[in-house]
């Protein structure tokens, strides 16, 4: 029950782009259209769970165990930006399809905050993991869950902008004005979630 | 190119937020207020002026092939430096920064500016270039905080300045954030047709 209300709460209620504010360059940029939004929201899935249970990996047995934890954010953009390399030089291989599909994106990854930021959050366990101990699992679950939020927000946001290329917009606020707003609409909608964790975590009995 | 130029052209022709559009997540994840906003335009500001210093002095060195994981290396190793310098000396604003220092790295203002300036231009414009983008990019934090504090709580920079029933709350959180942002930009665009 906790791992349900883990994917519920990070999917709705803190909502990783529209509340926590992390993953607003591709957000903002690559929100143009649906399907180029689908293909960043599925790169940044795969890689965020790869790079989520990697980073923890060497979080707990090379940072700590060193007593190294001061290299944290050095250690973990490195083995983001290599591992985002190493994922598409696999793909490129085993699944050419998939690459076609994800080509262009995945460069961009690395310079996806969120990507960093979970995995910062999950290895030092500060996220709401519901009252469980932070592990590997829940983390994955957490990281997993982050993502589909992510994929959320972006096509939610994507097929508003189709249709918003269609009417007339005032002369100053073209553009990214126009689409700023929007996303802030977007975010007070997914404001209508907030309690929603803690009305499930009494409805679980957690 | 004069240093004056370099540093107005980062202000005003290039600011970062209104005119370039980088570096969003911090803008909008850390300005609930003008001081809040001041601190972190600030961080970014330290980090951006030693990464754009450093990267023009080993600009040479470093070949073609490796140069982005290069300075990604000399990015992070400055914002772990800061880190621990903001956790000693002011942990108050380390606290409510929180997670966007370490996110400092991935900042495509950083790195935007190590690319297309600091590897073309020698040492001393760079520090000048750095200092111009990163004025450019507190200004913009500080109106952002500012805008939002006062229109979600009628104080700025902590002073009441209207009654606080007459704020509304929405601009503190986050669907605020978004909005004011988009009114300011539309403002900035209305500006340079005039």
């Amino acid at each position: 029950m906790e791992y349900i209300l883990i994917f519920i709460t990070a999917i709705f209620v803190n909502n990783i782009v529209l509340s926590q504010f992390l993953g607003i360059c591709p957000f903002l940029g690559v929100s143009k259209k649906v399907e180029t939004a689908t293909g960043m929201g599925a790169a940044v899935a795969f890689v965020l769970v790869i790079a989520t249970i990697v980073t923890y990996l060497v979080q707990k047995f090379v940072l700590e165990a060193f007593g190294l934890e001061y290299l944290q954010t050095i250690a973990f953009i490195l083995i983001i930006a290599a591992l985002v390399q190493m994922v598409e030089i696999i793909l490129k291989k085993v699944s050419p399809a998939l690459y076609q599909a994800l080509g262009v994106f995945l460069p961009l990854i690395t310079t996806n905050c969120c990507i960093l930021g979970v995995a910062i959050l999950v290895a030092n366990g500060t996220y709401n993991a519901q009252g469980l101990e932070p592990s590997l699992l829940t983390g994955v679950v957490f990281a997993f869950a982050t993502a589909l939020g992510f994929a959320l927000a972006m096509i939610l946001f994507a097929g508003i902008r189709e249709q918003l290329s269609l009417v007339n917009i005032p002369k100053g606020m073209e553009g990214m004005a126009i689409a700023l707003v929007t996303a802030g609409l977007l975010a007070m909608a997914f404001m209508g979630f907030s309690g929603v964790d803690k009305g499930l975590a009494n409805l679980f009995g957690i | 190119m004069n240093n004056f130029k370099i540093l107005m052209n980062g202000i005003i022709k290039e600011n970062p937020t209104f005119v370039l559009l980088l570096g969003m997540c911090p803008t909008l994840g850390t300005t609930s207020s003008a001081i809040n906003g001041m601190g972190m335009g600030l961080a970014t500001m330290a980090v951006l002026i030693c990464s754009n210093f450093l990267i023009s002095c080993i600009k040479n060195i470093v070949p073609d092939m490796v140069r982005i994981p290069a300075y990604v290396v000399v990015i992070a190793s400055l914002v772990t430096i800061l880190q621990m310098v903001m956790q000693a000396f002011v942990p108050a604003l380390y606290a409510t920064l929180g997670l966007f220092i370490p996110l400092i790295v991935v900042n495509c203002i950083i790195l935007g500016r190590a690319e297309a300036f600091a590897a073309k231009n020698g040492p001393v414009a760079s520090i000048f270039d750095g200092l111009g983008i990163g004025i450019g990019f507190t200004l913009a934090l500080t109106l952002l905080g500012g805008v939002r504090e006062f229109l979600g709580t009628g104080k700025l920079f902590d002073i009441a300045i209207m009654p606080e029933e007459y704020g509304m709350l929405i601009f503190v959180l986050a669907p605020g954030a978004f909005i004011a942002l988009g009114f300011l930009i539309a403002i900035v665009n209305k500006l340079k047709k005039a």
